[in-house]
């Protein structure tokens, strides 16, 4: 599988990595570890003149945590999530979550920045930085400008991205109380049956506020409001929990594929969600 | 077609400059142009780990990597882990422990090992299975395999203590 030719760019600094987007146009895309686009490429169901590998521009790179506010540039990879301290200390749900995509070989390559970008349903993280309320800082020839992950999923690989912007960065407020990261795949690499990501926070013996997300339910991930609704002012209970199932299946539109009909991915849905709450209420 | 690139790339200590299209993936690239063929092409979808390379100190699968990407990237493979002569802990491992059949997965099985021990020197059992979940056997069920590198993890940090 060899895909067609193009010519490799790999600018070291963003200047040119946007400079390069200008000057090519629908001919270029800009690549991170390359764990998607390859793939396509090599099916030849994405064709790309000019690759710019983003590899070199150092700016893009570097996790910090500035008192609550969490920053990872958009190249940081699954595998140095996993690996660094700090964040899953601030944010223990996104080791969580990256421990569950793909491969470690994968893991290594892949970035987070690619998985949020690429508006693919079947990621991860862009569920995810629903639920954490993340906002993705774009660059392009009009400057920086940052969109909320609840209003960058437009469609199945469309996004509020234009073609000429870089996602350079992403950043969320550090976590407090329990979370959870649950995902039903059929074996390791797989993509989501379905996925919930889940953050609560208790206060007394109640839930005080919660955030809930899923994946590969739709075309886009479901910030569902309504189900984290369900449990504010609860005990996360059974019954609670069937409510936040139900207005989760609500909220959700999935489709039939390679994973099953529609009945059993909004049956996997409720399942993993309830489970998500669960261990999420168990840590608060 | 388009434009070759001047490439260089560290393979197993040695210097290798070559020309090449962007395009053309890494595993093409040393199995047919530098003749080095222990990294095996399975499934060429990134799924097998066959094909799985250290680069810069990541395991990688070599048949999703870009050789324009790997250009200025120090690589290793099975061949640069040792000499017939004085074989790897981890291959003497493999062979003590009946960690092979066929041994076509074994090559990239053994460098993602490498790697696994040298980011997590003492794995547990379940460490092992998770780290390694990246290659695929077709042939041992996988039970002798992460015998053999966990008795290799044990044997390092044995000769690390013993080091020390």
């Amino acid at each position: 599988m060899i895909p067609a030719a193009f010519d490799y760019h790999r600018p070291d600094s963003l200047q040119d990595a946007l400079g390069l987007l200008q000057t090519h146009g629908e001919d270029a895309r800009v690549m991170a570890g390359g764990h998607s686009l390859i793939p396509m490429m090599k099916l030849r169901m994405a064709e790309v003149p000019h690759l710019i590998d983003l590899q070199a521009i150092t700016g893009l790179r570097g996790i910090t945590i500035d008192g609550a506010t969490l920053r990872l540039g958009a190249m940081v990879t699954q595998h140095e999530i996993i690996e660094h301290a700090g964040l899953s200390c601030a944010a223990p749900i996104l080791r969580e979550a990256a421990l569950q995509i793909a491969d470690p070989q994968v893991r290594y390559m892949g970035t987070i920045g690619g998985n949020v970008a690429n508006g693919d349903p079947g990621n991860d993280m862009p569920g995810l930085m629903q639920c954490l309320g993340a906002e993705f800082t774009l660059v392009g020839p009009d400057g920086t400008r940052s969109v909320a992950a609840r209003a960058f999923y437009e469609a199945a690989y469309m996004t509020a991205r234009t073609d000429d912007e870089i996602l350079t960065a992403i950043s969320f407020p550090a976590t407090t109380g329990g979370y959870a990261y649950e995902k039903q795949k059929r074996k390791i690499g797989d993509y989501a049956t379905a996925a919930a990501a889940v953050l609560l926070t208790r206060k007394g013996g109640t839930c005080a506020s919660a955030s809930i997300a899923m994946t590969n339910l739709s075309d886009v991930p479901v910030w569902s409001e309504a189900a984290a609704q369900a449990l504010v002012g609860t005990a996360c209970d059974d019954t609670a929990i069937k409510a936040a199932m139900a207005a989760m299946d609500a909220d959700i539109d999935p489709g039939e594929d390679n994973r099953g009909p529609v009945a059993f991915k909004r049956h996997v849905a409720g399942v993993i969600l309830s489970r998500a709450i669960s261990r999420a209420w168990s840590r608060t | 077609m388009s434009k070759k690139m001047q490439i260089t790339l560290t393979v197993n200590g040695e210097a290798q400059d070559l020309l090449a299209e962007p395009r053309e993936l890494l595993i093409h690239v040393l199995r047919e142009r530098l003749n080095i063929t222990g990294p095996h092409i399975g499934c060429e979808t990134s799924h097998c780990g066959a094909c799985t390379v250290t680069m810069d100190g990541k395991s990688v699968k070599s048949c999703t990597v870009f050789v324009a990407q790997a250009n200025g990237a120090s690589i290793t493979t099975i061949e640069g882990i040792s000499t017939p002569d004085s074989l790897h802990v981890l291959q003497n491992a493999f062979r003590e422990h009946h960690g092979l059949q066929c041994g076509f997965c074994t090559p990239g099985m053994i460098t993602r090992a490498i790697q696994l021990l040298e980011d997590n020197p003492n794995p547990t059992e379940e460490e092992v299975r998770f780290g390694m979940a990246g290659n695929l056997c077709r042939c041992t069920g996988y039970q002798n395999i992460v015998k053999s590198v966990l008795a290799a993890a044990t044997e390092m940090s044995a000769a690390r203590e013993a080091a020390e």
